[in-house]
């Protein structure tokens, strides 16, 4: 490989030739494919390939009682890596279905831990260990009762690290979910001053939860004419799609590192259908929301998949429940769970004021005003519509940093991006 | 390896055997919203079907797996990890890579694959002599030629046998009952050179299982330094599902590929 480090420099450099000084260079243009793909890793921001870091945990409600088969989960988790002398310290939210755990998570770790932060990352409230042990109705999307929950980890995570880390002030961010749900946190703090946040940046954030899952459930469909029945035969294409790509590539491995050589090496030749890729992404959603109704429905025994009188143990077999949960969208989460739920705690409340409740444009006014909160998104994200998209420019203003492409947060471990995250943190 | 295994077998089983009754239920279910009945159809094919009719049992044992993980085989991994600096980490996984090509050797050669042999018996030459006994993996960085990784089980499957029942096995996981009849078999040739190659060494009885058990220790604790999969971090609830469905998938390519 080695040997052929001078062409490759050559290409690099003749292909950074005919492009403008100051362009933004993030190499792919197709929303759907940076989405799945990512950042590639000769793209990435330099980063340590290791660092030292904490697992934590601790109850947040000593009396509530996991069922047996979630077994595993009995007490909220989470990860802390922290600097030798004092410095500021920052939370970090996951995105819908993320733990503090996920590649994304300890990619933000690293970045802030190099820039010289200590850094608290949190499972995002949809996330199956927050929704057991952490989420006071285990009924997560109504974004104030999960910025609460949020505030109230946050609080806890603090009180059991003080001891260890010197803090001189707190810094807030998130990404996706995590972005839109950093918002209601930093307004909690004004009331509540636990942290007095010097600086919020939301990346990639929805600008309404429900707006946003529908147009991933949506996605989903696009290569399932006949809907979720046509769902295994999909799946097995795409199976047969990966024999091929190993007969072209000679090896396999699911890194995205070697998507992104089959992108270039296939593409060319056997461009990936649009709708195979929207379907792709829209699957990775329903799993994420699959797992965060399911777990759902079995703390607050709702009734909506498993009996409310069964007691699940921790050898019984899920897989049916699985194929139950597997036909629920996000939306029919909202109408057969969360809905009747706001209708108990706001008498009188429609649908539709609902939707609206749970939207950062319920928070318009704070967000306008408010000079810590700072803005990172993408002109192609896939989760956001054009009057999203122009509510978030006309709001943030100048606090917004929108880049030309990226999809939906593929471009953020790209150097330019990781630069501008640390430099709205530390200027 | 197997005889290391007897004793936690036998624990593992002693185990299940204690917690095997689920209570007697005399109520009947209560209605959902979305019944199994109506969403499930028998006869109709679901990306997360597998044959598993000895599910509770291996479930049972995911369980056991998982606990044993973070009592003793992570803990045992982490010590590892901190007293050895990370060069000598990665010469312990060539050793051992180097050793277990034996049953490379033996596997693409009853599958006759013919360059997939060739370039393991040119991957011993090379990592044997220039790379010191195998500590560093001159092949795979100089030459460019990446190990293969073709076992018994894939060789059952190349003559035709089907994978069987799924099966989760005591410590080493996933598997079906091809696999672990393969796995058997590689376990038993690797064992046959490992004690012809100890006996060349001229030493004591005692020396020798010492050095045997300790060969094997190591193995495993290098088989789990290199396995990044921690259990029940998937953030799924049906993590034994997903799981299982991607070893079946992923053996299917193998034997297939």
């Amino acid at each position: 490989m080695k040997r052929f480090a001078w062409i490759v420099l050559l290409l690099v450099l003749t292909a950074g030739a005919g492009s403008p000084a100051g362009a933004y260079d993030y190499p792919l243009k197709d929303p759907y494919v940076s989405t799945i793909i990512g950042t590639p890793e000769g793209h990435q921001a330099e980063l340590p390939e290791k660092i030292d870091y904490k697992l934590l945990s601790f109850k947040v409600f000593p009396e509530r009682r996991i069922p047996d088969v979630f077994w595993y989960q009995r007490e909220f988790r989470y990860s802390l890596a922290y600097q030798k002398g004092e410095a500021p310290l920052i939370f970090v939210v996951a995105g819908t279905g993320s733990s503090f755990y996920a590649s994304s998570m300890i990619f933000f770790q690293k970045v802030f831990y190099q820039a010289g932060f200590h850094v608290i990352c949190l499972s995002s409230p949809t996330h199956m260990n927050f929704i057991a042990t952490a989420s006071r109705t285990s009924l997560p999307g109504n974004i104030l009762d999960d910025a609460e929950d949020l505030y109230r980890v946050m609080t806890m995570a603090w009180e059991q690290v003080k001891g260890r880390v010197k803090v001189s002030e707190f810094y807030l961010t998130g990404y996706s979910l995590g972005a839109a749900q950093s918002a209601f946190i930093a307004k909690l703090d004004e009331e509540r001053h636990a942290f007095n946040f010097k600086k919020v940046l939301m990346i990639n954030p929805p600008v309404n939860l429900f707006t946003s899952a529908r147009i991933l459930d949506d996605l989903l469909l696009r290569a399932l004419p006949g809907g979720m029945d046509d769902f295994n035969d999909w799946f097995n294409g795409l199976l047969g799609r990966f024999a091929e790509i190993y007969k072209t590539m000679g090896y396999l491995d699911l890194t995205n590192d070697y998507l992104y050589s089959v992108y270039r090496v296939i593409y060319k030749t056997h461009p990936p259908r649009q709708e195979d890729l929207a379907t792709m992404i829209g699957a990775a959603f329903r799993f994420s929301s699959n797992n965060m109704i399911f777990t759902s429905d079995v703390m607050t025994r709702s009734g909506l998949i498993v009996p409310k009188n069964r007691e699940l143990g921790s050898a019984d077999s899920l897989t049916d429940y699985f194929k139950v949960v597997n036909r629920t969208s996000f939306v029919d989460y909202f109408n057969e769970l969360l809905f009747p739920y706001f209708k108990t705690r706001y008498p009188g409340l429609t649908r539709e004021k609902a939707i609206e409740l749970i939207s950062l444009r319920n928070l318009e006014a704070y967000l306008r005003s408010s000079p810590k909160l700072g803005l990172m998104g993408n002109e192609d994200d896939l989760i956001l519509t054009p009057e999203d998209l122009a509510f978030l420019k006309d709001v943030f203003g100048s606090r917004a940093k929108i880049y030309p492409f990226g999809g939906h947060c593929g471009n953020m471990s790209y150097p330019a991006n990781v630069a501008y995250m640390i430099d709205f943190f530390k200027s | 390896m197997a005889r290391a295994l007897c004793p936690i077998l036998l624990a593992v089983f002693i185990l299940l055997a204690g917690c095997g009754a689920a209570p007697v239920r005399n109520e009947p279910e209560l209605p959902v919203k979305r019944p199994v009945s109506e969403y499930a159809k028998p006869g109709k094919a679901y990306v997360i079907d597998a044959y598993d009719p000895w599910e509770p049992m291996n479930r049972r044992i995911y369980n056991f797996n998982a606990i044993f993980d973070e009592y003793v085989f992570l803990p045992v991994v982490d010590a590892y990890e901190f007293i050895l600096p990370g060069f000598a980490q990665t010469g312990v996984s060539n050793f051992y890579n180097n050793l277990t090509e034996v049953t490379n050797l033996m596997n693409t050669l009853l599958q006759f694959k013919i360059v997939k042999f060739l370039h393991t018996f040119g991957r011993v030459m090379i990592n044997t002599t220039v790379g010191l006994g195998g500590l560093i993996d001159v092949a795979t960085t100089v030459d460019g030629i990446k190990r293969e990784n073709e076992d018994f089980g894939q060789t059952l499957g190349f003559y035709g046998i089907g994978p069987g029942p799924y099966l989760v096995l005591p410590v080493l996981g996933p598997s079906d009952l091809r696999d672990t009849a393969g796995l058997a078999v590689d376990t038993v040739v690797y064992s046959l050179m490992m004690g012809q190659l100890i006996a060349e060494l001229g030493m004591d009885d005692t020396y020798e299982v010492a050095l045997n058990y300790s060969l094997t220790g190591v193995y495993a604790i290098d088989l789990r330094h290199k396995e990044s999969f921690r259990y029940f971090m998937t953030g799924s609830p049906f993590e034994y599902e997903v799981v299982r469905k991607i070893y079946l998938l992923q053996r299917q390519f193998l034997v297939d590929n």
